[in-house]
């Protein structure tokens, strides 16, 4: 099976009015499926422009980035776009859910700018992911209504609505208390187990001490990477939750 | 590959969510979104008034212009200025149409009808009640040419055949007061049969007009029909000479006027013009220098009205417009504020997988929607204002002739959407230019 995610040689430089940031040097990666990885690294370590590129939201001045079957690196604007809607699921620190919206409304964005039509069926769908992720009772709450924890399990559910390649992580448990940071890294281990690749970015030894694989920068190169041969685990890996989860997304809507 | 008619679904629920999603934020930000459509709200109001009012003016207008006949030249006496040079006190002014100018138009053979009158003010008196009106000798003629109604009684009669019994060849003193007249004198019973008196002669009333509305005439004056008082132009000429005095603050001033007004009616509205030529050809033929005539053809003044109504919807559709691109630029504005207040969830909808353009097309949505409900609002309060607007001053005696123009509901729900799209799509494509990462971080 091809790693779902390569990188070769990838660098980034900022260009502000005089100065020549770079942010990013000559940085080589291989992710397989099913993997689950940490990105540490101190503040100005290049940790979030690699995030950014993953993401595909911004593009590397060199190197290739390939995702999937497609290379990214010279992609223009829209199909950029194209490709996180279809590829890619995003979880972020401070949640970014849109206020306007309900949960459900919420789970379905993806869907939207994916250019599929919003059916009794996917509604469905969501609805489902919505008491997978333990919201079936609010489905029809706005984000300013639910505690963080809750708002970062819709934004969880989100990011799986288009059974997404990768999951993108960025500080998923900044803003939450231990307890509930403990919750949602459950959540995650579990969506791990169930097959998807997760790369998240941390700085926390104690949220990287779930991960399967962690990777250290520093000065925009990676300084370690290594295999976790003790990763935490979830003591109820509850295979109701792997099964359910599997036969939604098995039915994904592509 | 999708199919057009799979693209054409989706465009169309795309349209709809953001359409959703503008109406819901115009109701979560209620009082700012009716702030910045109050622009285009006055905006569509005045259009809508302006133009409805115009209309109704301008109707009114036409239709005393179609009540003066549209196929009628209109031959009037005019004072001539004085003549300073001469230095001469002029007792008694001598001008004016003759009876010999009289028959002399009448050889124009396009003529159908036609009506000499004389008209001088006078009060009008019986036993002690007294009104001040305007005494006008006329034929029998002046009943077809002027469309007169009567309330009771008949209007002076006569013959062609100079012989034949009639009001005018017999001299008679008879007389047709105006509805006023009638009111003053005689409130309380029928004024057929009654005599009234007009300088020390008896008048007996043979009818009285129904209420007629003041018609501009060609000085501009409105002319109050309902203070005439109509009697034979023979008997007019018997009883008060060619000389009519009037007293004016202790001094006394005389007119000599055979006749102050013709109204020729012609066969053909085509004639009617060339008419006006062979009227005016004639007359300053037989008057020489002496400027003391005027010919009017109201079918002129129509289409003079028809020209000042063209230059005002113009002026109007610049206001209108001024008004809409001063609302559109509120919009833009507003617009702007919220692309920026609302940079992180471009941020999170771009991440999310909208490209460039579906984010425009929400911003431009949305900017649509405000200015299309102000638009609506507009129009809606606009239509009710021309409707009340008359019956609310008709309570202070005022009347305001309003007539809903259709063309300006249309024109203005139009300018509103076409104001929306203008104005909406500069915030909207900064909006779609927005760098995701930075929207991302942004608070």
């Amino acid at each position: 099976m091809p790693p779902v995610v390569r990188i070769e040689h990838l660098t980034k430089h900022y260009f502000l009015e005089s100065v020549t940031v770079r942010a990013l040097c000559d940085v080589s990666l291989t992710v397989e499926q099913g993997e689950f990885v940490a990105l540490m690294g101190p503040s100005g370590s290049g940790k979030s422009t690699l995030l950014n590129l993953l993401g595909c939201l911004d593009r590397p001045t060199d190197g290739t980035y390939i995702l999937g079957d497609d290379d990214i690196s010279h992609m223009d604007d829209d199909r950029l776009s194209e490709v996180r809607s279809r590829y890619l699921g995003f979880i972020f620190q401070s949640y970014n859910l849109l206020p306007q919206y309900t949960v459900v409304e919420n789970i379905e964005v993806p869907l939207l700018y994916q250019g599929c039509r919003i059916t009794e069926k996917t509604r469905q769908r969501c609805i489902q992911l919505a008491e997978l992720v333990g919201l079936g009772e609010r489905l029809d709450h706005r984000p300013m209504q639910l505690s963080g924890g809750q708002q970062q399990r819709v934004a969880i559910a989100r990011a799986l609505v288009n059974d997404p390649h990768v999951i993108l992580a960025d500080e998923p448990t900044g803003n939450l208390d231990s307890r509930t940071s403990e919750e949602i890294m459950q959540m995650l281990i579990r969506l791990n187990e169930a097959g998807k690749t997760i790369i998240m970015v941390t700085h926390e030894n104690d949220i990287a001490a779930w991960a399967k694989r962690v990777i250290r920068m520093r000065d925009g190169q990676i300084e370690t990477d290594d295999r976790n041969t003790e990763p935490r685990i979830v003591q109820d890996v509850s295979s109701a939750f792997v099964s359910a989860l599997n036969s939604l997304l098995s039915e994904a809507i592509q | 590959m999708k199919t057009s008619l799979q693209r054409y679904l989706l465009l169309w629920d795309t349209s709809r969510r953001s359409f959703v999603l503008a109406l819901r934020s115009l109701w979560l930000h209620k009082l700012r979104s009716f702030l910045s459509v109050l622009g285009i709200i006055i905006g569509t109001v005045s259009v809508i008034m302006l133009m409805s009012f115009g209309e109704g003016s301008m109707r009114d207008a036409l239709d005393d212009i179609k009540r003066q006949g549209a196929t009628n030249v209109i031959v009037t006496s005019t004072k001539p200025p004085d003549d300073a040079s001469s230095g001469r006190r002029v007792m008694i002014l001598n001008y004016g149409l003759t009876y010999e100018d009289y028959e002399q138009l009448l050889l124009l053979d396009t003529i159908v009808g036609s009506v000499p009158m004389r008209m001088f003010r006078q009060e009008i008196r019986n036993l002690h009640r007294m009104h001040n009106g305007r005494v006008v000798g006329t034929t029998a003629a002046y009943e077809n040419v002027n469309r007169i109604e009567l309330v009771d009684g008949r209007f002076l009669n006569d013959s062609d055949e100079a012989d034949e019994p009639g009001d005018d060849n017999e001299m008679r003193n008879v007389c047709v007061l105006g509805a006023d007249v009638a009111e003053a004198l005689f409130p309380f019973q029928s004024a057929v049969g009654q005599t009234i008196v007009l300088n020390k002669h008896h008048f007996v009333v043979v009818g009285v007009l129904k209420e007629r509305s003041p018609l501009t005439n060609a000085g501009g004056v409105a002319d109050d029909y309902n203070s005439d008082v109509y009697i034979p132009l023979r008997t007019c000429r018997g009883r008060y000479g060619e000389r009519i005095f009037i007293r004016q603050s202790g001094s006394r001033t005389g007119e000599q006027v055979e006749l102050h007004q013709i109204t020729l009616t012609i066969s053909d509205m085509e004639k009617v013009r060339d008419a006006g030529e062979f009227a005016r050809a004639v007359l300053k033929r037989r008057h020489g220098f002496k400027k003391d005539w005027t010919v009017t053809v109201p079918l002129d003044r129509l289409e003079e009205a028809k020209r000042a109504k063209a230059r005002y919807m113009m002026l109007l559709a610049v206001i209108a417009g001024i008004s809409l691109v001063v609302g559109g630029i509120g919009i833009m504005n507003i617009m702007l504020a919220t692309v920026t207040e609302r940079t992180r969830e471009i941020g999170i909808r771009r991440a999310l997988g909208a490209k460039r353009w579906d984010i425009t097309q929400q911003f431009l949505i949305e900017a649509i929607v405000q200015t299309t409900v102000g638009g609506t609002l507009g129009t809606l309060f606009g239509v009710s204002l021309v409707f009340l607007f008359p019956w609310l001053l008709a309570l202070f005696r005022v009347t305001l002739p309003a007539q809903l123009n259709v063309e300006s509901i249309f024109l203005s729900m139009g300018a509103s959407l076409s104001v929306g799209v203008f104005f909406g799509l500069y915030p909207a494509f900064r909006a779609s230019r927005l760098d995701p990462i930075e929207a991302l971080r942004h608070d």
